[in-house]
């Protein structure tokens, strides 16, 4: 009876979900119908784009004039410091950091990682990079005690304090999904350009990770833990720094790895505008120059370091491998190693041996034009299909997608004409594929073909945007309830007015893409990995790489093979983002419950079933999680892929950096970031309440 | 032992404590008669008014040396009112007297001194600081009042032997099992000799037969230590062996406070009765609570019983032979007398109960 009455509602329900998509659908199409009638749909008419942009742009020039005296100071000042470091840097000899690198490896993860560690310092040596190496390590070295403290500090605050909490969380959602590139632009304008902005950027992007592991530590210390302190008679700062504090080390070692990561990530990418001796600066300066066997080796300059240090601070984090590392060295000893070695390289400057040592000019072993040679060769090698495989996606994705099928479908790329017939099939393809979908699943699918055949179609670009925004604003309402819809609308309505839109859709188009191919190829490894031991141990470690990889290292492979334009970016993004895919889908379905498992297998479901009706139903809403870091990686990425070639607001700011454009800068920044946070909160809100239905 | 029992002085006394959550909870606690009259009526009030009344009119007196078990099942409110009595949380209304001293008027720093010198807390999972050696935990409370390295080692080693932890002194909490891990509990607690020690159910994270142990290794200690006890358990067997009294808690209320041998014999509502149905008799009731007066007659041939002797005890020793009892306290002095009959009794009530 209850059981009967369930159902029912559970119809019902679905009924008025249908009631308020159907209009959204015939809207949909009278706006497609009226849209030659009113180019003003399709098209976003200049006229009524409101001068948002410039203001900025006119108020942050004046504001700039008046504060820049006072931050070019600051600029100066924190130069002292970086030039100092970097000195040290290169005064200490290459054998004695090789030792000091090598003893500090193996006091946080044991002898593997020591040797990891001296094999990247050598092949950096040998490469030619270890002025540039030490620079660069220089500024993170810097910047990353700087943002630890801030975000320790703001931590802190926002665990204290309940009423500034609402405010940090919400300025580290706008940090953590505004570009990196954006926010170099009011830096720029402030400090200028050098490697000083690179430090203030890397330190100011490097905060938010910080911050929130502290919260997340010190929120986690068990309520037992605290009481204990408070009954054994805690003053508030002893109960602080004796009982919270290490009890959340475990996180706020955490913390200081990804601060140090993300640090890291930015010092390369702010090479752009604080190009000099660094690390960054030649990858991109070789990147420019299409010297790609140059850029292949600096780059993977970046890779080992990035992963050299990723390991170190995990292991002293007392994760991956801290049980390896040799009991005879004690923090004494080890202290006492470091000591030893900065002696020795007085010694060997004092003694003159420093300036005998090989390899000190820094010139490296690698003939680097050799390198750039096979690296054409390799790659004219296989021009030919590169040039199918590129054409291909072009014309029968890239452009539908962005022009659509009235758009692209042509003889001298589909190799057809767009007659009547040829709609006609495409309609009946769309409508069969539709039909099956629904009958299968239900009309939500059926749907979402629908409106993904009109899309196909019509192409994203001249899409009527009164019908894209009353799709989204709905999905907002629909998945995440009236809140977020509202938030959906004002960010859309903001992207049209600031006349971005076009660059929107491209954003959307270029990410979509990319999103969806990674679902698809990294759902299917990670389903893969979660049938299989030997796949998933082989995956693991590849995934490990590639996510301490800094964004800029993905663009190389890509732009080698595909030359500059969209495909190379959805490539370089795709790589990028593949991880999260895999590893969530992987997660999901190795941790749904064993009983329900059990239950399916004793019903009698094949392999199949088990995992379309069992198995996947219930890891959606991680997967689904999965989906949404996917998103919020791909549009972090949108914008260094803005530097091969693309026209999305990833290249407005890019261009804005170029002309050190604030206004242009921060607005489509801040577009991307909407773009991010509405995605999130949609795909959160749908998480949220699928969850609590699996739950019941 | 009521009688010796209240004969000894208050350590703590609870009067009329109230701990509501709720919207504004502390304003609607101030409110002009909201707390005041039939406690039924004043929590029906809060409950019309959205409050959640967590502790309702706990009233009750710890005397020195007593161990004074809180029973109840979750969400009755037991560790809510055990963490007021330490103030660990900020009770709404109401009067926590220790040795006389209001503790809810205490300041800050007199709280911290109390906290420091008078009390100790075991909790239920344990609390230990994952960075610390079993040492280091157990000298904690010692350090930060900046005792000398020296003196809370010493002191720190004395109770790690007292609770049997001798050579795990420089294990971490993580390397050691459940059972271990509460002995280093216990000993912090003990550390600084507080006279009052609150335990918030202790062994509950253990399993049946460490727990059965830990029992036994803290009755050891309090035979030892004597000190005042507020034990808050939900397992009723571990109530009824430990208790010398027993305060039963339901949604915020205490129900029933007494011996548990009162408690299994007048059990105060319908809810207690089903509560304490499988106590038998004989466990709870002593040979003091059955003995007659002794009125000149001849006790010479009955054995000599201790007042806090069981009834099945008793039981025991009629079956191996023993015809009726003499209790005799300490200086071996006669209270009373126990004859077959009285014991015998109080069996046919245990059979007439289990029907």
């Amino acid at each position: 009876m209850t059981a009967l009455a369930g159902d029912l509602s559970g119809r019902s329900r679905l009924d008025t979900g249908l009631g308020v998509w159907l209009p959204v659908l015939l809207f949909v199409v009278a706006c497609l119908a009226l849209r030659n009638a009113a180019p003003w749909m399709s098209l976003y008419p200049q006229e009524w784009v409101l001068p948002i942009a410039p203001a900025i742009d006119a108020f942050s020039t004046t504001l700039t004039e008046f504060v820049k005296p006072a931050f070019r100071g600051m600029a100066w000042l924190l130069g002292w410091p970086m030039r100092g470091v970097q000195s040290i840097l290169q005064w200490i000899p290459w054998p004695v950091m090789l030792a000091l690198v090598g003893a500090i490896a193996l006091r946080a993860g044991g002898r593997a990682l020591a040797w990891f560690a001296l094999g990247t310092l050598l092949y950096i040596l040998i490469a030619g990079y270890w002025r540039q190496s030490m620079n660069t390590l220089a500024l993170v070295l810097l910047a990353v005690p700087m943002s630890v403290a801030a975000g320790f500090a703001l931590g802190v605050l926002a665990h204290r304090v309940p009423r500034a909490r609402g405010a940090i969380e919400v300025a580290l959602d706008l940090m953590q999904t505004m570009p990196a590139f954006a926010y170099l632009i009011p830096l720029l304008l402030l400090f200028g350009f050098g490697p000083v902005v690179g430090l203030i950027a890397s330190a100011i992007y490097a905060i938010p990770p910080m911050v929130r592991n502290t919260l997340l530590g010190l929120e986690r210390v068990p309520s037992d833990i605290k009481e204990s302190g408070l009954m054994s008679g805690c003053m508030p700062r002893q109960q602080f720094w004796m009982v919270e504090v290490p009890s959340a080390m475990p996180q706020l070692l955490v913390g200081i790895n990804q601060s140090t990561m993300a640090a890291f990530s930015i010092v390369i990418i702010a090479s752009i505008i604080g190009g000099f001796e660094d690390i960054g600066w030649e990858v991109l300066s070789s990147m420019r120059k299409a010297a790609f066997g140059q850029s292949l080796l600096s780059g993977l300059v970046i890779a080992l370091l990035a992963m050299v240090m990723d390991r170190i601070t995990l292991g002293f984090a007392g994760r991956g491998g801290a049980a390896s590392r040799p009991a005879w060295l004690t923090w004494r000893r080890f202290w006492g190693i470091i000591a030893a070695l900065i002696t020795l390289s007085a010694l060997l400057h004092v003694t003159g041996i420093a300036d005998q040592l090989p390899l000190t000019s820094g010139r490296g072993l690698i003939d680097a034009e050799a390198m750039n040679k096979w690296v054409l060769a390799l790659v004219a090698a296989y021009a030919d299909p590169l040039e199918t495989f590129k054409n291909n996606v072009l014309y029968f994705f890239i452009l539908p997608l962005r022009i659509g099928m009235i758009g692209a479908v042509a003889p001298i790329s589909w190799g057809i004409e767009l007659t009547p017939t040829v709609i006609a099939i495409y309609v009946v393809l769309v409508a069969l594929v539709a039909l099956a979908l629904g009958r299968s699943f239900g009309w939500r699918p059926a749907f979402a073909m629908i409106v993904a055949g009109l899309l196909f179609f019509f192409g994203l670009s001249s899409f009527p945007w009164p019908a894209l925004l009353a799709l989204v604003v709905v999905l907002a309402w629909r998945c995440a309830g009236p809140g977020v819809a509202t938030f959906a609308l004002l960010s859309c309505l903001f992207i049209l007015v600031l006349g971005l839109w076009q660059p929107f859709m491209q954003t959307t188009y270029l990410c979509g893409l990319a999103v969806l191919l990674c679902l698809l190829i990294g759902g299917l490894i990670g389903l893969w990995a979660a049938h299989s031991e030997t796949v998933s141990k082989i995956v693991r470690p590849i995934n490990d790489t590639l996510q301490t990889m800094p964004q800029f290292v993905f663009l190389i492979p890509a732009l080698m093979f595909f030359k500059v334009g969209e495909l190379t970016a959805i490539i370089a993004i795709m790589l990028y983002v593949i991880v999260p895919p895999i590893r969530y889908v992987e997660h999901g379905i190795r941790h749904v419950r064993v009983d329900c498992i059990e239950a399916g297998r004793q019903c009698g479901c094949t392999p199949l079933q088990l995992l379309f009706q069992v198995k996947l139903p219930l890891a959606m809403p991680v997967v689904m999680l999965g989906l949404n870091q996917t998103i919020m990686a791909a549009l972090s990425m949108v914008v260094i892929a803005a530097m091969v070639g693309t026209k999305d607001l990833g290249q407005q700011v890019y261009i804005a950096l170029g002309k050190a454009n604030a206004g242009l800068g921060l607005t489509s920044g801040l577009s991307i970031a909407l773009v991010a946070m509405m995605a999130d909160r949609i795909i959160r809100g749908w998480a949220a309440r699928r969850h609590v239905r699996v739950d019941i | 032992m009521t009688e010796a029992a209240s004969s000894r002085p208050i350590k703590l006394s609870c009067e009329g404590l109230w701990k509501i959550y709720g919207p504004h909870a502390d304003r609607v606690a101030r409110r002009d008669g909201l707390l005041s009259g039939n406690r039924t009526d004043s929590s029906e009030r809060l409950r019309a008014a959205g409050q959640i009344p967590a502790v309702i009119d706990a009233d009750f007196v710890v005397h020195t040396g007593e161990i004074f078990v809180i029973m109840g099942l979750s969400g009755s409110g037991k560790s809510t009112l055990v963490r007021c009595l330490s103030r660990l949380i900020e009770p709404s209304a109401g009067k926590v007297l220790l040795d006389g001293e209001d503790l809810l008027a205490a300041s800050p720093q007199r709280l911290i001194e109390l906290r420091r010198r008078a009390m100790g807390m075991v909790f239920q999972h344990f609390g230990l600081l994952p960075h610390l050696s079993v040492l280091d935990n157990v000298a904690f409370p010692l350090r930060v009042q900046g005792r000398p390295v020296e003196e809370r080692r010493s002191r720190a080693r004395e109770m790690i032997a007292l609770v049997g932890l001798e050579g795990r002194e420089h294990a971490f909490p993580s390397q050691l099992s459940g059972g271990q891990q509460q002995r280093v509990g216990l000993a912090r607690s003990l550390a600084v000799g507080p006279a009052l020690w609150f335990l918030d159910e202790p062994f509950s994270a253990l399993d049946p037969l460490i727990r059965r142990q830990m029992q036994d290794e803290f009755l050891r200690l309090q035979r030892m230590l004597g000190k005042t006890i507020i034990f808050i358990t939900h397992d009723m067997q571990e109530a009824f062996r430990l208790a010398d009294r027993i305060a039963i808690m339901r949604q915020g209320e205490i129900i029933q406070i007494g011996r548990p041998a009162d408690i299994v014999r007048e059990p105060a509502d319908e809810y207690v009765a089903r509560f304490v149905e499988d106590i038998p008799l004989v466990r709870v009731m002593l040979a003091k609570d059955i003995m007659q007066p002794v009125n000149g007659g001849d006790l010479g041939a009955a054995d000599a019983v201790e007042p806090t002797a069981t009834v099945e005890d008793l039981l025991a020793r009629l079956a191996g032979g023993a015809s009726g009892f003499r209790v005799v306290d300490d200086t071996g002095g006669a209270l009373g007398a126990v004859d077959a009959s009285a014991v015998l009794a109080i069996v046919d009530r245990d059979r007439q109960r289990r029907r």
